[in-house]
């Protein structure tokens, strides 16, 4: 494997055959720069076996690592921590299935690992659902919840929860029926001989008004515990997160994030617009809808299982771009921003403060002071 | 030959103005009129007339003058402000999504009412309405702030996330305060849903000069918008002064969407809706547009007032509730009919 530092200009010629080509243009490339001080962008590494090339930002990898390694270690703290304090190698003891863990591992398998892994899981799903729409639309302000797929969601266990006084199951029926009923209502009264990206917000901006004003009136309806409890749910919430719940939900993200991943190359051409992405062969409206799919279906999974937790898919996107002070939108190191923030603020939630919050309420207070304190600092480094 | 185009399409773009803006201005006299007869005691238009020109002080004079010409009168101010304050807010920032609750006008309102109601024991709407000033004018103070540090004054992509980072932290602390205490959510959840019952002239009145200061600044930056929306190089070439039009634009934004926050409680959508109805209809010029949104805007919500008025009679619906219902349809066919322009 050689890894190299290089440019980004020699990184545009992607073909093995011509590798050895595009080093020397490299290092003429890099001369020149030398006499001339012109910045051809981040420093980057490049991997070229045979027919496969790969190229990845320095700083990018190293954010997306730290990151990874943080999600990894909030969740194992979650794991260790609560009422019942465990050492880590108890808790390793209960992870491998050591017979002598006794009651740890009941403590660890069945209490809290499918919380842990579940806040992780469905953090990432949140960021990388939140970064395709930025992503596509390029607005800072797009995101699924603005769309009206989480407020569907909501509406869809708020009928639960106020109508029908259902059980935990129907609510995550309704959530999920919701979501997925939104979704293909806007995408009904969007489609005009093809789904047009502005048409599309406008429409979703206009049915989750309507939403967001029926589930207003339920709650001024409803009775007034009965109105907490659905606030409380509305706001966001792992605590009914069980092992089937985690299977479930959990497995659905993950699957669709692998889908998504793949499309990382196509969204990257769609940035530049519809026609130069025609021009660099990507076929533009199949892989704008298959996008917008799995970006939806991410959010209504994760909202009828944990609530619509907000403002995650609009901060860990921007987050991510400053983190890895990238130019534009990139889906994984959204997603492990999102995981990080998610699982991160469950810890919080969960240890740090004097009384029980919503996970929703937590999240978007560390991650909403923590963007904020990235833009000021963003500003003093111009 | 595209001169000879431009010269075509530049008269019926005029009568089409025109014609668009006497059409809205002849909508918003007749919602007047059916705010001041509708009513869980129907007062036939005749009688309306008659009660105007004529204030005797009893029967149907008396429900007008002292219930329905006050009310209609807040729901104009509202429905004036939340446009204009969208309007500009579009403008400025150059994002269609973008609404007057994005500085965080809606969530300093909100914080401080949660506050007044956790804290100081308030209980109603006139009590509120310094509380929900002050919230707004603090709150934006803030996001203005960060959105501005650094070197080159506001650059508007900064001031629009601090705005929405910002509000959702305060709305955030708001829903934790609310799931705390059950009796401050109890009052929360009636003013989060925005209405304007009971809403007269002892809440109108103060809150107006803030209002009026507010068009008349919006008023004066309309046309150096224009030249902003070219982006900030031409419009800098072209003589605009942009450092001073965002801070204008923030004050009239502030006074505005704060002043009808503070009558109404967060009345959401219509800044965000009407400023993409007048665009449409007047095209991209900003004068114009301020037109159109000073006319459609007050319609939109007395047109909402009327339907929650009417629907379930005799209680009645929040307009704040009401609005998305009789405006998202209408924004919905208007956006399928039309080759949609940006901004």
């Amino acid at each position: 494997m050689t890894a190299e530092p290089t440019t980004a200009e020699s990184a545009a010629e992607g073909s093995a055959a011509k590798g050895s080509a595009a080093k020397g243009s490299a290092a003429k490339g890099s001369t020149a720069a030398r006499s001339t001080t012109v910045e051809f962008g981040h420093r980057a590494w490049v991997v070229r076996r045979s027919r496969l090339a790969l190229r990845w930002q320095a700083r990018t990898v190293i954010v997306c690592v730290a990151l990874a390694v943080l999600t990894l270690a909030a969740t194992t703290a979650a794991l260790a921590l609560g009422d019942y304090p465990l050492t880590l190698p108890e808790v390793w003891a209960a992870l491998t299935g050591d017979p002598g863990a006794g009651f740890s591992s009941i403590v660890v398998l069945e209490w809290r690992l499918p919380r842990a892994v579940a806040a992780a899981v469905f953090g990432a799903g949140l960021g990388a659902a939140g970064a395709v729409f930025q992503s596509l639309t390029r607005n800072a302000l797009a995101s699924p919840d603005i769309i009206g797929i989480s407020t569907g969601s909501y509406s869809g266990a708020l009928i639960v929860i106020v109508l029908v006084q259902g059980t935990y199951l129907q609510l995550t029926a309704g959530a999920l029926a919701g979501g997925a009923a939104t979704a293909a209502i806007i995408y009904l009264l969007a489609w005009r001989g093809g789904v047009q990206g502005f048409r599309l917000i406008i429409v979703g901006i206009a049915v989750s008004a309507m939403l967001t004003s029926f589930n207003t009136w339920l709650m001024l309806t409803a009775k007034l515990e009965v109105a907490l409890a659905a606030s409380a749910w509305g706001a966001g919430s792992l605590g009914r997160i069980g092992w089937q719940e985690m299977l479930v939900g959990g497995g659905t993200v993950l699957v669709l994030l692998v889908v998504l991943a793949a499309f990382g190359r196509p969204m990257r051409q769609l940035e530049l617009g519809d026609d130069a992405a025609h021009a660099t062969g990507t076929r533009a409206e199949p892989v704008r809808l298959a996008v917008i799919a799995i970006a939806v279906a991410l959010t209504a999974v994760v909202s009828s299982a944990a609530g619509p937790i907000a403002f995650i898919a609009l901060a860990a996107p921007q987050i991510a771009r400053r983190l890895c002070r990238t130019p534009g939108i990139s889906v994984v190191p959204a997603a492990l921003t999102g995981a990080v923030l998610l699982a991160g603020a469950e810890l919080a939630a969960l240890h740090l403060l004097p009384v029980a919050l919503p996970v929703g309420v937590v999240t978007v207070v560390l991650g909403g002071g923590y963007l904020l304190w990235l833009i000021v600092h963003e500003v003093r480094r111009r | 030959m595209k001169i000879a185009v431009a010269h075509d399409t530049a008269a019926p773009l005029t009568r089409r103005r025109v014609v668009g803006l006497l059409a809205a201005l002849a909508l918003l006299a007749a919602l007047v009129l059916a705010s001041i007869a509708v009513g869980s005691r129907a007062v036939p238009l005749t009688a309306v007339v008659d009660a105007l020109i004529h204030d005797t002080g009893e029967g149907d004079s008396y429900v007008v003058w002292s219930l329905r010409v006050p009310r209609t009168a807040v729901l104009l101010a509202v429905g004036i402000a939340l446009g204009v304050a969208g309007m500009l807010i579009q403008a400025l920032t150059r994002n269609p999504l973008a609404d007057p609750g994005i500085l965080g006008v809606n969530a300093g309102a909100a914080l401080f009412v949660a506050l007044g109601i956790a804290v100081f024991g308030l209980t109603s709407p006139g009590q509120y309405l310094w509380f929900s000033f002050a919230g707004a004018l603090l709150v934006t103070v803030v996001v203005y702030v960060i959105g501005s540090a650094g070197r080159g004054g506001v650059d508007p992509i900064q001031l629009t996330l601090a705005g929405v980072t910002l509000g959702a932290i305060l709305y955030a602390v708001v829903s934790a305060m609310m799931l705390l205490d059950p009796r401050a959510f109890e009052q929360m959840r009636n003013w989060n849903a925005g209405s304007v019952v009971s809403r007269g002239w002892e809440v109108l009145l103060p809150v107006l000069p803030f209002l009026a200061a507010g068009i008349l600044l919006a008023m004066a930056v309309a046309g150096p918008l224009n030249a902003i929306a070219l982006g900030d190089d031409l419009a800098k070439s072209l003589g605009a002064n942009i450092g001073r039009t965002r801070v204008i634009v923030v004050v009239a934004v502030t006074l505005l969407a704060g002043g009808a926050t503070a009558i109404a409680g967060p009345i959401g959508f219509v800044g965000l809706m009407v400023p993409h109805v007048a665009r449409w209809i007047v095209g991209p010029d900003q004068r114009w547009i301020l037109g159109a949104t000073l006319l459609l805007a007050p319609a939109l919500l007395l047109a909402a007032d009327v339907v929650g008025r009417t629907v379930i009679r005799p209680g009645e619906l929040p307009v704040g509730i009401v609005m998305a219902f009789v405006g998202a349809p209408i924004l919905i066919v208007l956006v399928r009919r039309r080759k949609a322009a940006g901004l």
